[in-house]
């Protein structure tokens, strides 16, 4: 134990904990004064004026006393998204591609968990479950989740990308996509052939749906914060993912081999680095993660189908991207503030726009990110180049 | 006693013959340099015998071991570090991660340390920038670093490619000092050079690779004298 203790590295256990918060509550406040000086400049216009007619509140305290409740979802979401996101950017730190199946990776971790969960159902055991045995089932359909997914992705790099290795850049990245429709399809077919049915729900059980909420004054505004039990379940989960992930990546042998695989491939393997192998690691940690992502988006949304990759997927990989690809402090930032981004959009778009465009616009936040990042900075957020010297 | 022969490989690049037919011997305790033009498959001959790639046809055996078919990562195990071309210095790992990257195939902790240790000792500007990233290294010192790198692993035999390559002269006569001090502790080494005088003047023996092909081979003090070394790539006329 002490041996164990001498060797364990503290400052990367507590160093992406300190990231986290200071990204969280760094964006969360960026994004509060934002719409705050927004609500307060169209308080006065017709904006603000339908909204008193309506409900008899100013804009600006209607804001106001919605934020806690969108800072919450908003960083829930954000989490999930984040460590997809972390699967995209590994991949693409060691094999400088895209790995488009990662959303079906995701998506067969919310399968192979939900479904787990179901059969646990029919076996009568989940109805009834003390708070301890609920949580007990819920860690076993995640662990097994991630297993899955980590399997999976594991054999899709051996099948499909292995023998591309050297091909040109486009090849692998249309694999990639091939393989995401095929795995679309392959869950298609055997939920169809085994339950008949694409579109599963989640079994309800344990307090998960409970809700704790809290009130809070702020001058004449009142503040209203609730948090589902499941929400907390969420960032708690993705939380201990990424300190687990970040100490394995910053401070384990392991970890030191996929960053010297990342920046030169060749040389690592002429460190006796077994680089086909540290491919391998890299694609079951990205798709443990996602597997995991993917119960708990469906805890969170309840219901799933087979294209319920599609979007996370394609968010993810923008937060990815807007982070800096291949950086994964900057995916956890992208992921927070993408999060963060689509969820003050869905809430607040409705009344700064009077009605006109609802929350079924939010997306367009998130992608119209995703070009000015392409446009302006390229690298991303946290992108940059330690250039090597001749 | 013969360390490292290579019977007559051949390597190709996609459809270019690289290498056509080299047979080379290195023997326990010598310094060996392989010297030639631009593209005459010097760094190939490297890469060919450290397994990053294949002989289409042709034998290596190291220590005893046919080592041919082996993969880069199998064969530093057997005690064959190869440095490569332009250091490949990890960037954005510290001087030490790099240091315990040329120990993974280590697991005594001791033994790691002891090691950089030695690789301080022969070069302490590493030590003063022990946790810089070596990406923001001078030339020079990522050469030191990447010696010291190679040493972590004890190998019987270190192949340096270039090491002098795009360094002040001054830098280029310590890193020829450290190799020679290097070999007189015991390290056979292989060495391929541009720079022809200097690495003729620190090797027993040398080889001429022309095009692919092994033209001359001599003791290092006949290649310095044959005139045809001399004026093909010793600057003299």
């Amino acid at each position: 134990m002490k041996q164990f203790l001498r060797y364990l590295n503290v400052k990367e256990l507590v160093r992406p904990i300190g990231q986290m918060l200071a990204f969280s509550l760094g964006s969360a406040a960026v994004m509060s004064a934002i719409i705050l000086v927004l609500a307060l400049v169209l308080d006065k216009t017709a904006v603000g004026t339908a909204l008193v007619n309506k409900l008899n509140v100013s804009l600006f305290s209607y804001t106001l006393s919605n934020l806690p409740q969108v800072v919450i979802d908003g960083l829930t979401i954000g989490f999930v998204y984040a460590a997809i996101a972390l699967g995209y950017t590994m991949v693409y730190g060691v094999l400088q591609f895209i790995n488009f199946a990662h959303s079906e990776i995701f998506a067969v971790g919310a399968f192979v968990g939900v479904e787990v969960l179901i059969f646990l159902q029919t076996l009568g055991v989940l109805s009834g479950a003390s708070v301890f045995m609920a949580y007990a089932y819920l860690s076993l359909a995640i662990l097994l989740a991630m297993l899955a997914a980590g399997g999976l992705a594991v054999t899709v790099e051996k099948i499909a990308y292995r023998p591309l290795r050297n091909a040109p850049r486009l090849v692998p990245l249309t694999a990639a996509i091939g393989v995401s429709f095929l795995l679309q399809d392959l869950i298609r077919l055997v939920e169809g052939l085994t339950t008949g049915q694409f579109n599963r729900i989640i079994p309800t059980f344990g307090n998960f749906d409970d809700r704790i909420t809290g009130k809070m004054t702020l001058g004449a505004t009142k503040l209203f914060i609730g948090i589902s039990v499941k929400s907390i379940i969420v960032i708690v989960a993705a939380v201990l993912m990424l300190v687990a992930l970040n100490y394995l990546v910053n401070a384990t042998k392991v970890g030191k081999a996929i960053r010297a695989v990342s920046q030169d491939m060749r040389t690592a393997s002429l460190m006796g680095i077994n680089v086909n192998r540290i491919i391998s690691i890299t694609f079951l940690v990205g798709g443990l993660l996602g597997g995991a992502a993917g119960l708990l988006y469906a805890l969170k949304f309840t219901r799933i189908d087979p294209f319920i990759g599609f979007f996370p997927g394609i968010k993810a990989f923008t937060a990815a991207v807007l982070g800096g690809i291949g950086n994964m402090t900057g995916a956890l930032l992208g992921g927070i503030i993408l999060g963060l981004l689509e969820t003050f959009a869905g809430s607040y778009l409705g009344v700064f726009t009077m009605g006109a465009a609802g929350s079924e616009y939010k997306d367009i936040f998130a992608f119209s990110i995703l070009i000015l990042v392409l446009i302006f900075r390229p690298q991303g957020l946290m992108g940059k180049n330690v250039g090597q010297k001749a | 006693m013969s360390l490292l022969t290579i019977d007559n490989i051949h390597s190709y690049y996609g459809h270019i013959h690289a290498l056509k037919g080299i047979s080379l011997e290195v023997n326990q305790g010598e310094i060996v340099c392989l010297i030639g033009s631009n593209g005459a498959g010097k760094s190939t001959a490297l890469r060919t015998i450290s397994g990053l790639m294949h002989p289409k046809v042709g034998r290596i055996v190291f220590d005893g071991n046919d080592i041919s078919k082996m993969d880069a990562h199998e064969i530093v195990a057997s005690g064959m570090v190869h440095v490569p071309e332009g250091r490949g210095i990890f960037p954005t790992l510290t001087v030490k991660e790099n240091l315990e990257m040329g120990a993974f195939t280590l697991t005594d902790r001791h033994v790691i340390e002891e090691r950089m240790e030695h690789g301080f000792s022969l070069f302490p500007r590493l030590k003063e920038r022990i946790d810089q990233f070596g990406g923001t290294l001078s030339g020079g010192e990522q050469q030191m670093l990447a010696i010291a790198r190679g040493l972590m692993l004890d190998p019987k035999l270190l192949m340096l490619d270039e090491p002098s390559m795009g360094l002040a002269p001054i830098l280029v006569e310590l890193i020829f000092d450290i190799v020679r001090k290097l070999n007189e502790q015991g390290t056979t080494i292989l060495l391929v050079e541009q720079n022809a005088l200097m690495a003729l003047s620190i090797a027993h023996r040398g080889y001429v690779l022309q095009t692919g092909e092994i033209t001359i081979s001599d003791s290092a003090e006949k290649l310095r004298n044959d005139k045809a070394v001399q004026k093909a790539y010793l600057g003299m006329s």
